[in-house]
């Protein structure tokens, strides 16, 4: 069970309550507003409570929150959206939402990772863990982009890439180098957003571009917490404290330099206000791109290598202490399958 | 030859281990240890392919000298991590036992008159975790060789990222993967040796962005651990799964290769053209 669901509960009784008082008032006429106004007194409360101070374990879940926006809602909110299929050789991973977009008139290549967001959708979608054939149609996508002058935007959102037989006879190594490597090599700008989880290599996959934006409670990690717990506690009842120790949400990601902008969710999370969440996020990527669209090639080549080049030895050896937000950090059960490192 | 400080080293961790004698992991059976490095880590009694360490590695290949770059790149803790031990302890324990002072040795030499950029890596420090510390050796690696117009040759031998430096161990995919890249596009070339065993983020990083690819026999490579893909699917995978074997059937690499016969396929793929840089066509980009 996802804890932050849990938390919510009683948050939607509240909200339950206070519309049904609001419709007796004025239904039969009665004033009701002083015991209104202290529902909602005390929702806001609550709601500062459980969501003003998440813990890493908490952000996780709100990272996979079931009614979290998925990448194909984002992919609606664009003014224009042709898809694009196949890897040319094999397949079409429902997993990877691609193609030719516009975002406030501006031309794109979008790619995402999309999760379900029922048990049905997520079988067809494979959790969202893309197949060697999705890194295949991504990297086909971004080297058209290249050709076309397109920019890239890409919407992070997995667990990790699949861990299964066939991802592994079909090369899963390979698809996913080669994609790292065709964002090497492009000439377009790319901007990528963190919509949910970032999992290892399968996120970075599309996510090596030239800005990385966060939502709020996105996270990037390494691998998997219940992964991490699994290994180096031996126990994977422990992934609230590799939560903690792997410093994977989008603050400590800024704070290392690896993301370039955190992009606030409403009070209680991007779901909580879809419409808002949605918005920010296309109007950060516009402003990126507006700004990387003044680079000439080499500039932007230039930028992209020394932005990753920095992330060693030397300047992470002497980075400030980071500190862990002082949230609650209690074992709330373990979700879902772990994905390699 | 002058002995650079590296290997010093490892001769330390060597004098330090009294035990003559080693049990072989694929039989079962005592080896003695003067043996085993006669035979390139090979069991003499079952021809179980032993992890090789760095130092050896490069022995075995180098014709002479080797300069070493990177060296002076030392980890940090930048996540302050701390498990079962705190990750700086695991780190000077896998110092003391491997003689090593991180998961891969850079540098330059000569393989069958072949000026080369050579990296290895080993297993038997942190599991030949990727970390900040492999991925700058690596990209200065590439970088160094671009300079130099030389081709390069990494041997990988990795568990994948380092978890205990987190996303900084991922971005390491993200590091190199650039730098293999700027050097191929001024026309070189880059052979990668995949030997037990190469999994995780180095698999999907620079492994598999050679032009060539070589792996050793039996050596296992794959991107998903085989004990997380068991637990996925919940049913035994078929010893062969994940093999270099395996994977050459699957169209994955271009070769298998024994250990013995490594160092002169080597030689004849620099000899094929490999050794020696293109000029670079279109935009300055070789594809």
């Amino acid at each position: 069970m996802n804890p932050i669901v849990d938390r919510e509960k009683g948050l939607l009784e509240l909200e339950r309550r206070i519309t049904e008082l609001k419709g007796l008032s004025s239904s039969q006429n009665v004033d009701l507003s002083s015991q209104i106004a202290a529902l909602e007194a005390e929702y806001a409360k609550i709601q500062r409570e459980i969501f003003g101070t998440l813990s890493p374990w908490h952000r996780v879940n709100m990272a996979r929150h079931p009614k979290r926006p998925t990448a194909a809602e984002y992919v609606a909110k664009l003014d224009q959206f042709d898809e694009l299929h196949g890897d040319r050789h094999f397949r079409d991973d429902p997993a990877v939402i691609a193609g030719f977009a516009k975002l406030r008139s501006r031309r794109i290549m979008v790619v995402g990772q999309q999760r379900g967001r029922d048990t049905k959708e997520n079988l067809r979608v494979n959790f969202g863990m893309v197949k060697p054939e999705g890194y295949r149609k991504i990297r086909r996508l971004f080297e058209l982009a290249s050709r076309l002058g397109l920019p890239i935007v890409a919407l992070v959102d997995t667990k990790g890439a699949d861990p299964g037989i066939d991802s592994e006879e079909h090369a899963q190594s390979e698809a996913i180098a080669a994609c790292l490597y065709a964002l090497a090599e492009s000439t377009v700008p790319s901007v990528s957003v963190v919509i949910g989880e970032g999992g290892s290599g399968g996120a970075l996959a599309l996510g090596m571009t030239d800005r990385i934006l966060m939502l709020e409670h996105s996270i990037y990690s390494v691998a998997g917490p219940e992964a991490a717990a699994a290994i180096l506690f031996a126990d994977a009842t422990k992934a609230p404290e590799a939560a903690a120790s792997l410093r994977l949400t989008s603050e400590d990601l800024y704070r290392f330099g690896i993301a370039d902008e955190v992009i606030a969710e409403p009070l209680g999370g991007a779901h909580r206000d879809r419409d808002v969440t949605i918005d920010r996020v296309l109007s950060a990527v516009d402003r990126q791109l507006s700004e990387l669209g003044a680079r000439t090639t080499e500039q932007l080549q230039e930028e992209r290598y020394s932005k990753y080049r920095r992330i060693g030895a030397l300047n992470t050896n002497k980075m400030p202490s980071v500190v862990t937000p002082s949230g609650p950090s209690t074992s709330l059960g373990v979700n879902s399958v772990e994905g390699p490192r | 030859m002058p002995m650079p400080d590296w290997l010093h080293l490892r001769k330390n961790a060597q004098a330090g281990d009294a035990a003559q004698w080693t049990k072989c992991s694929g039989c079962g059976e005592l080896v003695y240890k003067p043996d085993l490095k006669a035979s390139h880590d090979i069991c003499p009694k079952c021809g179980h392919y032993f992890r090789m360490h760095a130092a050896d590695r490069l022995s075995m290949l180098l014709d002479g000298d080797f300069i070493e770059v990177g060296g002076e790149i030392e980890p940090g803790d930048p996540l302050q991590w701390v498990d079962k031990r705190p990750y700086p302890e695991k780190l000077a324990s896998d110092r003391k036992k491997s003689g090593l002072s991180e998961a891969v040795v850079a540098g330059f030499g000569a393989i069958g008159g072949f000026a080369v950029g050579i990296a290895v890596m080993d297993f038997h420090f942190r599991g030949g975790t990727m970390g900040t510390v492999v991925g700058d050796r690596v990209s200065l690696l590439f970088e160094s060789a671009r300079e130099r117009k030389v081709p390069a040759i990494i041997f990988t031998a990795s568990g994948g990222a380092r978890m205990e430096e987190g996303v900084l161990a991922l971005m390491q995919l993200a590091k190199t993967t650039n730098a293999v890249e700027r050097f191929r596009r001024d026309g070189l070339s880059y052979i990668s040796v995949l030997t037990d065993p190469t999994t995780g983020g180095v698999s999907a990083s620079f492994a598999f962005q050679a032009d060539v690819i070589v792996a050793e026999a039996h050596a296992a490579i794959g991107f998903a651990g085989r004990r997380v893909i068991e637990q996925t699917i919940r049913q035994k995978l078929p010893e062969n799964f994940q093999r270099a074997e395996f994977l050459l059937e699957h169209g994955a690499i271009d070769m298998v290769v024994e250990r013995p016969t490594l160092r002169e396929t080597l030689v004849r793929l620099l000899d094929y053209g490999i050794a020696s840089p293109r000029s670079a066509s279109r935009n300055g980009a070789v594809s």
